[in-house]
């Protein structure tokens, strides 16, 4: 770690200690749950019990009965708040399938919203929801998205969506190929699943008419948005507050039934309502994902080039369509193809409703799946070419030469055009480093001595830093203080060091002097929040470019008092002074700040105080890339799979903390783990689900977790941004399930086996007692 | 509901008198009736130990005990932690390890493993895993988790 001591602290690519850490190791925290406001009521969702039903009739009277219960509602007390919309805006060709807070008519999924309870406290709350009773005429439910689909209201087909991308002739290349290789591979229900359950507040002021939101995670400007416009209220009297978040993970932080309930309850029962969610709601009503089939197969030439990929996916929306729309549907079809050339490609993805928890983003949307399926088949070519897998990828991987490499393909309104890297220096560099060769010896001779061990390589490239725009604001106190407000979300990535590190850059300053604001709707008009790893690209940059204009602005103002040129000064710990003369003349920022205060004289026609806002666009997304390697050891008795040794490759273009984007790939490789191995919503026929405790749901302990070699280059900073920043967030977990696959396939000796995760115990024992092993 | 009764819960050295119903548990009588919220609910079925600390100095899941059964007990939380400004070797090794990220499961661990680093301050690498095994951490991977808990126990040893 390079900790910078004996000077300023906190620059570019320091591993700097974190600013959020000091609360957070002390208790002094303010998650959603520990926030309360006088005389607020405890609301306690009804939940349904059914998979896929018609709501009869609801019985609430003997809740409403029990002392301490303010109101009961049902889909009648809010038949006036339209179902929840789309992050993005409204469509029309999905917006039958969106969700209403409460259920309307039918139930969905068991976990659909039917009845809210208020109460004056949350054991009272829970005490009456018992007493609703909900009588539902059981439906067919619809468990799989690869059976036919069923009817939807009368209107539609549960086949919400078909979204296709692609670019080249199929047939012809197929029809003309020396080889096809063919696999049909699934990847899991699995999702996010952070430490602390979701929750909201919702606050109305009456007197200056504004209604507030606590627990906005993520995305809180734009939840702003779209309650706004379900509840017909104005940005200024709407607004979101971000406290501390125990994990975001793509999931919190959306627009969810409870969010929209607490806002509209505390509007008409005139008090603040609090909503906390418990573990087994969170597992049957925060988002799910991942769950896809893909029947995927190459065109293979001669030489083992990959002429053509064809792939045709089922993907397992669940009951509703959430905030996200399809979304990951383009996300795995915009970057299936991954670091490979393929010339010609098409992805059709059946987009479907079944009878769920309904499904949206968890960490790396689309590309985590993608590239275990795309990782799947080129094992499954270098098999049926009798190749080398790593000389197979080799022969593929777009080449450093042909970059920036643009494609026929959309991931979220962004034409695909891979930023400059090379990804086969990489590889070389990663295969080096882990010693492969020797490596491969070695497992060899292990295998002969009967130890079931074996390794597995996954190639992925990231996106990160989605446009289009971000802007941030910086004030500078008389104190010498720097406030830095962003439009950022903070989900325990560390955003607030990485902006204030952004921001001492160039303003000189100890970054312990930055004090960062993400997540209040009220101090900003615009925010990207914290997705798509986007913040530190996008907001980190909008932050620096302000930086920049607050220095341009601190330096002409000091040239003028100091009698001297702009160019000839800088800064350092807060003082201005002559570049070559740091012990001469000087002013500290506080001091120029004083002189820049409305009624100084020493303005001039300059605009009043030390601040600045700047914006930032971005053309294209970038595109980080890199690989992960992991050695395993099988244990056939028990179908165990022990992770040896693991390897995460990944160029960052410019770190800005180490230390932090180390802590997201290990972390990241943690989630990677658990949806490889452990995790998975499973259910009965009837739609039952039967992971709803940490009990069923197995989250990694240490115990599973391997400690990763890193190797974080920056060869390659990003040409899209000026500070060369790439995304951190999500390339630990995306290469995880393809690597891991890999190696246990090389493990059991059995080629292709690994068709499905998570690897459980119970499917690894199938596999090797099908084999004979 | 029920008839409440007066406990006197010790927490972090000061008492705090609270009538108590007694299916309320620890866990919430010490965050939303002593206002002491740093111990955190992650599971409410003892499984992530997010709300670990300690009663009589043994770590517990204040989510599996009942308040009215920690009267007259000593509690220990992590707001109890630092020596007033000063942290604890614990709390500075998470910090300087980059041990947390959303912090939210930070409280369970640094409680659970002050309990038992004072019980048994040369625990072996090993046996501290397994201990640390109990709980759960979403955003850290782990490995610096581990690597903070060592530093500490040699530190708090070779101090001690």
């Amino acid at each position: 770690m390079a900790t910078a001591t004996n000077r300023m602290l906190g620059h570019l690519g320091d591993s700097v200690e974190r600013l959020e850490d000091p609360p957070l190791v002390t208790g002094k925290g303010r998650f959603v749950g520990d926030i309360n406001f006088p005389d607020q009521l405890h609301m306690r969702i009804v939940r349904s019990d059914h998979a896929h039903g018609k709501i009869i009739s609801v019985d609430t009277s003997a809740a409403e009965a029990v002392p301490g219960v303010v109101a009961v509602w049902t889909t009648e007390n809010i038949d006036d708040v339209p179902p929840i919309d789309f992050r993005e805006g409204s469509d029309p060709t999905l917006a039958l399938f969106r969700q209403y807070p409460l259920a309307r008519e039918l139930v969905r999924y068991v976990g659909d919203p039917v009845v809210a309870v208020f109460a004056e406290d949350p054991y009272t709350a829970e005490d009456a929801a018992e007493l609703v009773v909900i009588e539902i005429e059981p439906l067919p439910v619809l468990i799989n998205a690869d059976d036919p689909p069923q009817d939807f209201k009368g209107q539609a087909t549960t086949e919400a969506a078909i979204v296709e991308q692609g670019y080249g002739d199929i047939d012809t290349t197929f029809a003309n190929a020396f080889k096809v290789v063919e696999i049909d591979v699934k990847v899991s229900r699995h999702t996010g699943v952070p430490m602390e359950c979701r929750g909201a507040i919702g606050r109305y002021d009456e007197a200056r008419d504004v209604l507030e939101m606590y627990g906005a995670a993520k995305v809180p400007h734009r939840n702003r948005d779209t309650l706004c416009r379900m509840l017909n209220r104005p940005a200024s009297g709407l607004h979101l507050f971000e406290g501390h978040t125990g994990g975001g993970f793509g999931i919190r932080g959306e627009l969810y039934p409870e969010d929209v309930l607490v806002c509209v309850a505390a509007m008409r029962l005139r008090r603040p309502v609090k909503w906390i969610e418990d573990r087994r709601e969170h597992l049957m009503a925060a988002n799910h994902s991942r769950q896809q089939r893909h029947i995927i197969r190459a065109a293979v030439a001669e030489d083992g080039e990959v002429v053509g990929l064809d792939d045709e996916l089922y993907l397992d929306q669940g009951g509703y369509i959430r905030t996200h729309g399809t979304r990951v549907a383009n996300m795995t079809t915009g970057t299936l193809p991954g670091p490979y050339r393929f010339p010609v490609y098409r992805s059709i993805c059946h987009f479907r409703l079944t009878n769920k928890t309904p499904a949206a983003t968890y960490r790396s949307p689309g590309r985590c799946e993608s590239t275990f399926v795309r990782e799947r088949l080129m094992d499954a070519v270098a098999v049926a070419m009798d190749m080398d897998p790593i000389a197979l990828r080799r022969r593929n991987l777009i080449s450093l030469e042909e970059m920036p490499y643009g494609r026929a393909l959309d991931v979220l309104g962004d034409s695909v055009e891979h930023d400059p890297g090379d990804y086969a220096g990489l590889l070389d560099q990663g295969l080096a480093q882990i010693g492969w060769d020797d490596l491969q010896k070695k497992l060899a001779k292990r295998r002969a001595n009967g130890e079931m061990v074996g390794a597995g390589i996954s190639m992925f490239f990231e996106k990160s830093g989605l446009g289009p725009s971000d802007g941030a604001k910086i004030f500078v106190d008389n104190e010498g203080f720097i406030e830095v407000v962003t439009g950022g979300a903070s989900i325990g990535q560390g955003f607030e060091t990485a902006m204030a590190q952004i921001a001492a850059e160039d303003l000189g300053t100890d970054y312990r002097r930055i004090r960062v604001v993400h997540g209040q709707t009220n101090r900003i008009d615009y925010g990207v929040g914290a997705h798509a790893s986007r913040a530190t690209v996008l907001t980190g940059t909008a932050v620096s470019l302000t930086a920049q204009a607050v220095r341009a602005k601190a330096l002409d103002m000091a040239a003028e008092l100091l009698q001297t040129s702009a160019d000839s000064l800088t800064i350092t710990d807060g003082v201005v002074h002559a570049k070559d003369n740091p012990t001469g003349p000087s002013l500290t920022l506080g001091e120029i700040a004083e002189a820049l205060i409305p009624t100084s004289k020493l303005r001039g026609d300059r605009e009043p105080y030390l601040k600045g806002e700047e914006w930032f666009h971005i053309e294209h997304q970038t595109y980080p890339y890199g690989h992960h390697i992991a050695v395993v050891k099988v244990d056939p008795d028990t179908g165990g799979v022990e992770i040896e040794k693991y390897f995460i490759a990944y160029d960052i273009g410019r770190a800005i903390n180490p230390m932090m984007i180390e802590g997201q790939l290990v972390g990241g490789l943690a989630q990677g783990v658990g949806g490889a191995l452990f995790e998975e919503f499973t259910y009965s026929e009837t739609g039952d689900p039967q992971a709803v405790t940490f009990a069923d749901y197995l989250i990694p302990t240490l115990q599973e977790v391997p400690d990763p070699e890193i190797l974080l280059t920056e060869d390659f900073p990003s040409i899209r941004t000026p500070l060369g920043i790439k995304g951190a967030g999500e390339a630990g977990i995306t290469g995880a399930a393809g690597a891991i696959a890999s190696a246990i396939d090389n493990a059991i000796g059995i080629p292709g086996a690994v068709t499905e995760t998570p690897v459980s115990p119970q499917r690894l024992k199938k596999i090797l007692s099908e084999h004979g092993k | 509901m029920s008839d409440k009764k007066d406990i006197t819960l010790t927490i972090n050295g000061r008492d705090h008198n609270v009538s108590v119903d007694p299916r309320w548990t620890l866990a919430d009588v010490i965050r939303d009736h002593c206002g002491q919220t740093g111990t955190h609910l992650g599971c409410e079925h003892g499984i992530c130990g997010a709300c670990t600390i300690l009663v009589d100095d043994s770590p517990v899941r204040s989510c599996l005990m009942f308040g009215i059964q920690a009267d007259g007990k000593k509690i220990r939380t992590v707001e109890g932690l630092a020596n007033g400004d000063e942290y604890h070797p614990l709390q500075r090794a998470f910090i300087e390890n980059h041990a947390l990220q959303c912090g939210y499961c930070t409280p369970g661990f640094l409680m659970l493993a002050t309990g038992i680093l004072e019980a048994q301050p040369d625990i072996s690498d090993d046996d501290l895993n397994d201990v640390l095994s109990s709980n759960l951490c979403r955003c850290t991977g782990y490995a610096n988790i581990i690597k903070a808990v060592r530093i500490a126990r040699d530190e708090m040893k070779a101090a001690s």
